[in-house]
C-alpha cells in the first residue's frame, strides 16, 4: 500500500516536474525572443541611426587654419606678416586642478600676472575644447626645460603656432589694424554671413584697419583633414585631405618709409597726415598720432593697458585721419575761391578794401580778419596767399550756404570718402566719419532753426558749423591738385593670390569730375604756389626746395574768442591753442602728391604742420630722408595765417 | 588496452551532443577574440589554455559518479561561506569592492565557487528531504540561498548576487516551490525595489539609471552603454565583417574582450551572426533541457535544470547588457569572453550536467 502510494507520488512528482520544466523552456524562450526583438530593433530599425554614430565616432574632421595673408608696401617691405613661436598651452579639463597646474608650472617656467590675467580671460570665453595659451613665445630653453618635465604636467602642451606681427608697430597702427580673438560677436557675424565653416579653426580674425577691411582676402581657405580617430582622440590615420590655401597678399599703395618719416616727422604733436596720389587716388601715407602697439590686442589685452590706452587724453585709440573731425580753418579758402569763380560772385581782378574786419548789413558785429588792421586792398589771388578773412567773409555771404553747400559738395566735403579702412558692408566701409558740411535743410532737421546770415560769415573761413576730417580734407585737396577728377582713395594697390601667383590689380576708379574752367583753376593754384613764396603764410617751410608746393595754411580755432579778445597762445593751455593745418600738393606743376598735415594744438599752420608736410615731398620727390631734429616743435618765429 | 578502447573509456562519460554546442560555441570566442584583441594571437591562445584546464575539469567531474557529486555539496557549501566570510573580514580591496581573498598563493574570488555551490547544496538538501518535503525545508533552503547572497551583495557585488539568487530560485522553482510563494515573492520583490534602491551603492543606481537614458552621461558612466549599442546597432543585418568592426578596432568598445565581446561579434556578424550565435547557445541549452527531463533522480533533476536555467541567464544578461536592455553588471558572456574563472566554473557545471546523463544509464543498467 504504501509502496503503491510512493509510486503514485513519484509519477504525480515527475508530472509536476515536468511541468515546471516545460515552463522554464518557455521562459528561456521568451529570453531569447526579447533579445532578438532588441537585436531586430537596433540592426535594422535604428541601424541607420547608430551607422551615423558609428561614423561620427571613427571619423573627425579636422580643420587646418591657412596662414594669414601678408601685407606689403608698395616696394615690397613688409607690414605685417606670420611667425612661428612656441606656446605653452592647457586642456583645463585634463589638469588636476588649473591653479595647483599654473602655480607648478610657473615654478618652471616665467609665468607674469600679465599671463594669468588674460588666461583667465581666455578661460571665460573659450570654445568647447580648445586648449588655451597660457605663455607665448617661449625661448628655446624653456621649450627644453619644460619638456624634460612635460609627465609631470598632464594636460599641459607645447604647441607651435603661427603669430601675426606688426614690423612698425604703433607707425602703421591706424593704417594696418590688428587681429584679436574670434568673439561671440564675430561668430555670430560670420554665421549671418555664412563664413562661419571657413573659420573652422580659426582662432584670430581682422578687428581694425586692413586687417578687417581686407578680411576676406587675408584669412584664406580653410582646409581639411578627415581623419580615423580612436576613443582616445588619437589620429590612427588620414582618409582624405584638402589642404588649406593661405590668404592672399596685399600690396599696398602706401610706402613705409614715407609713412615711417610723416610718422616721426611730428614729433610730439598729435594729430593725422594723409598723403594722396591725385592721379590716382592711392594713398601714399596714412598716420593718426599717436598710435599704440597692435600687439597688445592680438590675444585680448589686459585691462591695465586698456585702461591706459582708453583713458589716455592722447587717445592713442582713435584714428584721427579716418574719424577727427575738425574745423577746416582757413584751408577751406582755395574751395571757397573756387566757389565764388564759379558762380560768377568773383572776378580774378575784383578786390577789395580790408579794413581788417567785416560787418553784416544793418549789424555792429565785427568779424573779425586775424591781422589787426587788415591787408589793404585784396584781389582774389592775394587773398589766398595771405589768407585774407574778410575777402571771404564778404564772398560767404554772398554766396549764401546753399550755394557753398552745392559746389563743397562736389569736393567731397560732409561725405564719406570711400576709403578702404573699417568693416566692408554692403554699403562701402563703416567706420569713416562723414565730417558735417551744413545747409540750411541740415540746421533745420537738426537743430529746428533757420539759418542765420551769421552762420555764413564764419563758414567762409572754415570756422562755423562745417567739419571735415583729415581724410575728407586730402581728398578735395587731391581733387584739387588734379584740376577737378576726383579718384576713389585706397590703400590696397594689388591683391596677389597665393593659389594662382597672380596679381589682381585694383585699378583707379574716377568717382566724380568737377568741369573747373582752366583759368579759374589755374587762378587759384597760382596763388597756392604763392603761399609758399617769399611773402606767403607758409614760405619757410618750403625754403629752398628744388620743386613747386602748392599749398594753404590754416588754424582751427579749439576755443572761442570773445570780441576784442587777443588771442595769445602762452596763455592758453596747451590743449585749447589752436589745430595747425596745411594742405599742400607737389610739384605744383604736375602733382604727384597731394597731402593735408593736422597738428592737434600746433598753433599756426605755416609754422607747425608745413615743415612736417616739406618732409614728407622731400622723401617723395627727391628721396631726401629728413636728419632728425633736436625738437621739431621748435621751428623758429611764428608765421601768421 | 587498444586504443579503441582507451577512446572509449575517455569518451564514456561525455556527452556529445552537448560537446557538439560547447565546441562550436567555443570555436566562435577563439574566432571573435582574434578580432578583439586587434588581429592578434595573444588572447586566443590564453583562451585555449582556459578551455583545455575547463576540459579537464569538466571531464574529471563527468566521470565522477553522481554520489561523489553529492557528497561534495555540504564542504564546498561551507567551504565557500566560510572564504565568503573571510573575504568580509580580511578582504583585498580593488575598484572599491571587496571581492577577492589572499590566501598565500594566489588570489581568489569565493563568490565565483558558489555559483555551482549554492545550487548544489540545495539540490542536495532538497535530495535528502525529499520524501517528508515541508514548508520548513522550503525556509531552510532559501535561507541556504541569502546568506552567501547577502555576503556577496554586501562586497558589494550585485550582479553575482543577483545571477546566485536566480540559481538558487531555479532550485527552489523545480522543486515545487508553491505558486502562492513565488506569487508573493513577487510581490515582495516588487515592494521591497524602492528600499533596494536606497540600499545600493551610487555607482550601482548610475548604471540602472544609465539604461533608462545613458546619453546623460556620454563620457562617463554611460559611454559603455551607448558604444556597446552603436557597435551592435551599427553592425546592421549582415555585420561590418570578420576584423572590420571599427568600434572596435578603433578602441570605442570598452572591455572588449571580456563583458563586451558581444558587441565586437554582433558588429561584425550583424544580425545573422546573432542568430547564429543564438542557435548555439540553444542547442546548449536544448541539451541540458533534455538531460534535466531525463534525470533519474529528485537531486540530478534539480541540479540538471539549476545549471540550465542559469547558463541561459547568463547569456541573456550579458546579450541584454550589452545591447542597451539590461544594467551593466559586468557578466561575462558564457563561453565566449575571455576569462579562466568562469570557464572553469561553467565547465565544472558542464561536467555535472554530463556526469548526471551518463551515470544515469549505468544506474538503471
Amino acid at each position: 500500500m504504501s509502496k503503491h502510494v510512493e509510486l503514485k507520488n513519484h509519477q504525480r512528482e515527475i508530472y509536476y516536474f515536468r511541468l515546471r520544466l516545460a515552463l522554464s523552456i518557455a521562459f528561456v524562450m521568451t529570453l531569447m525572443l526579447i533579445l532578438l526583438a532588441r537585436f531586430f530593433y537596433l540592426q535594422v530599425v535604428r541601424h541607420d541611426y547608430y551607422q551615423t554614430l558609428a561614423e561620427s565616432n571613427r571619423i573627425s574632421v579636422v580643420p587646418i587654419v591657412p596662414n594669414r595673408g601678408l601685407i606689403l608696401d608698395r616696394n615690397g617691405v613688409v607690414m605685417a606678416h606670420n611667425y612661428s613661436g612656441y606656446t605653452l598651452e592647457i586642456t583645463p579639463s585634463k589638469t588636476h586642478g588649473l591653479e595647483e597646474t599654473i602655480n607648478e608650472l610657473a615654478t618652471l617656467i616665467e609665468i607674469t600676472p600679465k599671463d594669468r590675467k588674460r588666461f583667465k580671460k581666455l578661460l571665460a570665453e573659450r570654445r568647447d575644447f580648445e586648449t588655451l595659451m597660457i605663455r607665448n613665445r617661449l625661448s628655446d630653453e624653456e621649450v627644453a626645460r619644460f619638456a624634460a618635465q612635460q609627465y609631470r604636467f598632464p594636460g599641459v602642451e607645447i604647441k607651435a603656432r603661427l603669430f601675426r606681427d606688426y614690423p612698425f608697430g604703433e607707425k602703421t597702427a591706424h593704417l594696418i589694424g590688428y587681429i584679436g580673438r574670434i568673439n561671440q560677436t564675430d561668430v555670430e557675424r560670420l554665421e549671418e554671413n555664412d563664413l562661419a565653416a571657413n573659420y573652422r579653426g580659426s582662432d584670430y580674425i581682422g578687428k581694425a584697419g586692413l586687417e578687417q577691411s581686407y578680411e576676406s582676402e587675408l584669412h584664406g581657405t580653410t582646409g581639411v583633414e578627415e581623419v580615423e580617430v580612436d576613443s582616445g582622440g588619437r589620429a590612427v590615420r588620414m582618409l582624405s585631405r584638402s589642404a588649406p590655401v593661405s590668404g592672399n597678399t596685399l600690396v599696398l599703395s602706401v610706402d613705409a618709409k614715407l609713412q615711417e618719416i610723416a610718422e616721426q616727422a611730428f614729433g610730439n604733436y598729435r594729430g593725422a597726415l594723409v598723403a594722396i596720389d591725385p592721379r590716382n587716388g592711392e594713398v601714399l601715407a596714412f598716420v593718426s598720432k599717436p598710435g599704440y602697439d597692435p600687439s597688445l590686442f592680438i590675444d585680448g589685452i589686459d585691462p591695465q593697458n586698456w585702461d591706459e590706452l582708453n583713458n589716455s587724453p592722447d587717445t592713442p585709440l582713435n584714428n584721427r585721419a579716418l574719424r577727427g573731425q575738425y574745423p577746416p580753418g582757413s584751408t577751406i579758402k582755395p574751395f571757397m575761391a573756387l566757389a565764388g569763380l564759379h558762380y560768377g560772385e568773383r572776378s580774378p581782378s575784383y578786390t577789395i578794401s580790408d579794413p581788417g574786419f567785416f560787418t553784416l548789413p544793418g549789424s555792429s558785429h565785427q568779424y573779425r580778419d586775424w591781422k589787426k588792421g587788415g591787408h589793404g586792398s585784396v584781389d582774389l589771388f592775394k587773398s589766398i596767399v595771405v589768407s585774407c578773412d574778410t575777402y571771404y567773409y564778404g564772398l560767404a555771404t554772398q554766396m549764401g550756404i546753399d550755394r557753398i553747400f552745392e559746389y563743397l559738395s562736389g569736393f567731397g566735403f560732409g561725405k564719406k570718402t570711400g576709403i578702404d579702412l573699417g568693416r566692408k558692408t554692403e554699403q562701402g566701409y563703416d567706420g569713416e566719419s562723414s565730417g558735417l558740411l551744413p545747409s540750411q535743410e541740415w540746421k533745420m532737421r537738426r537743430f529746428k532753426q533757420k539759418w542765420y546770415a551769421g552762420d555764413t560769415v564764419s563758414v567762409g573761413i572754415g570756422q562755423g558749423y562745417n567739419l571735415v576730417t583729415p581724410m575728407q580734407l586730402a581728398m578735395a585737396t587731391a581733387t584739387l591738385a588734379n584740376n577737378g577728377v576726383a579718384y576713389l582713395p585706397h590703400l590696397v594697390r594689388e591683391v596677389r593670390s597665393t593659389r594662382s601667383g597672380e596679381s589682381r590689380l585694383i585699378v583707379p576708379k574716377q568717382t566724380g569730375e568737377l568741369k573747373i574752367p582752366a583759368d579759374q583753376i589755374d587762378l587759384v593754384k597760382r596763388a597756392m604756389l604763392a603761399v609758399t613764396q617769399p611773402g606767403g603764410t607758409a614760405s619757410q617751410a618750403a625754403q629752398g626746395a628744388p620743386y613747386h608746393i602748392a599749398g594753404k595754411t590754416g588754424t582751427a580755432q579749439v576755443v572761442g574768442m570773445k570780441q576784442g579778445e587777443k588771442y595769445d597762445a602762452s596763455k592758453l593751455d596747451e590743449r585749447h591753442r589752436d589745430h595747425a593745418w596745411f594742405i599742400a600738393f607737389a610739384p605744383a606743376e604736375q602733382p604727384t602728391i597731394a597731402l593735408v598735415v593736422l597738428a592737434e594744438n600746433g598753433g599756426h599752420g605755416g609754422g607747425t604742420a608745413a615743415p612736417i608736410a616739406r618732409k614728407v615731398m622731400d622723401y617723395h620727390l627727391l628721396g631726401k630722408v629728413p636728419q632728425p631734429l633736436p625738437d621739431s616743435a621748435a621751428t623758429g618765429e611764428p608765421e601768421h595765417d | 588496452m587498444t586504443k579503441r578502447q582507451l577512446w572509449l573509456r575517455f569518451t564514456a562519460h561525455l556527452d556529445m551532443p552537448l560537446l557538439l554546442g560547447l565546441g562550436l560555441l567555443m570555436l566562435t570566442s577563439l574566432t571573435i577574440l582574434h578580432s578583439a584583441d586587434n588581429g592578434g594571437w595573444g588572447q586566443p591562445l590564453k583562451q585555449v589554455l582556459n578551455i583545455l584546464v575547463g576540459f579537464t575539469a569538466m571531464w574529471i567531474v563527468a566521470n565522477l559518479p553522481l554520489h561523489y557529486l553529492m557528497r561534495t555539496a555540504l564542504p564546498i557549501y561551507t567551504l565557500g561561506v566560510v572564504l565568503l566570510i573571510g573575504v568580509a573580514l580580511f578582504g583585498d580591496i580593488s575598484h572599491g569592492a571587496r571581492r577577492w581573498l589572499n590566501i598565500g598563493i594566489a588570489t581568489i574570488q569565493p563568490s565565483e565557487l558558489m555559483k555551482i555551490g549554492v545550487p548544489l547544496m540545495m539540490a542536495w538538501y532538497f535530495e535528502k528531504h525529499e520524501a517528508t518535503l515541508t514548508a520548513k525545508n522550503y525556509i531552510v533552503a532559501t535561507l541556504l540561498l541569502l546568506v552567501p547572497v547577502a555576503l556577496i551583495a554586501r562586497q558589494p557585488d550585485l550582479g553575482t548576487a543577483l545571477l546566485i539568487s536566480a540559481s538558487g530560485f531555479y532550485v527552489l522553482f523545480l522543486a515545487g516551490l508553491s505558486w502562492k510563494v513565488i506569487g508573493g515573492l513577487f510581490v515582495a520583490a516588487l515592494a521591497s525595489a524602492p528600499v533596494m534602491w536606497s540600499m545600493l551603492h551610487d555607482y550601482q543606481r548610475h548604471r540602472i539609471e544609465m539604461l533608462f537614458d545613458p546619453s546623460q552621461d556620454a563620457l562617463g558612466k554611460g559611454y559603455h552603454t551607448i558604444q556597446g549599442m552603436i557597435a551592435v546597432g551599427s553592425g546592421g543585418l549582415l555585420g561590418k565583417g570578420y576584423l572590420n568592426g571599427t568600434q572596435t578596432h578603433l578602441d570605442f568598445l570598452p572591455e572588449r574582450t571580456t563583458d563586451f565581446i558581444f558587441a565586437v561579434y554582433s558588429e561584425e556578424f550583424g544580425l545573422l551572426g546573432n542568430l547564429i550565435l543564438l542557435g548555439f547557445y540553444l542547442l546548449v541549452i536544448g541539451r541540458g533541457f533534455i538531460i534535466t527531463a531525463n534525470a533519474s533522480t529528485y537531486f540530478t533533476r534539480l541540479m540538471a535544470g539549476s545549471i540550465t536555467l542559469t547558463f541561459a541567464t547568463y547569456a541573456f544578461v550579458n546579450m541584454g547588457m550589452v545591447s542597451g536592455i539590461l544594467p551593466v553588471v559586468g557578466v561575462p558572456l558564457p563561453l565566449m569572453s575571455y576569462g579562466g574563472t568562469s570557464m572553469l566554473t561553467l565547465m565544472l557545471g558542464f561536467g555535472m550536467l554530463m556526469s548526471i546523463e551518463t551515470h544515469k544509464k549505468l544506474v538503471k543498467t
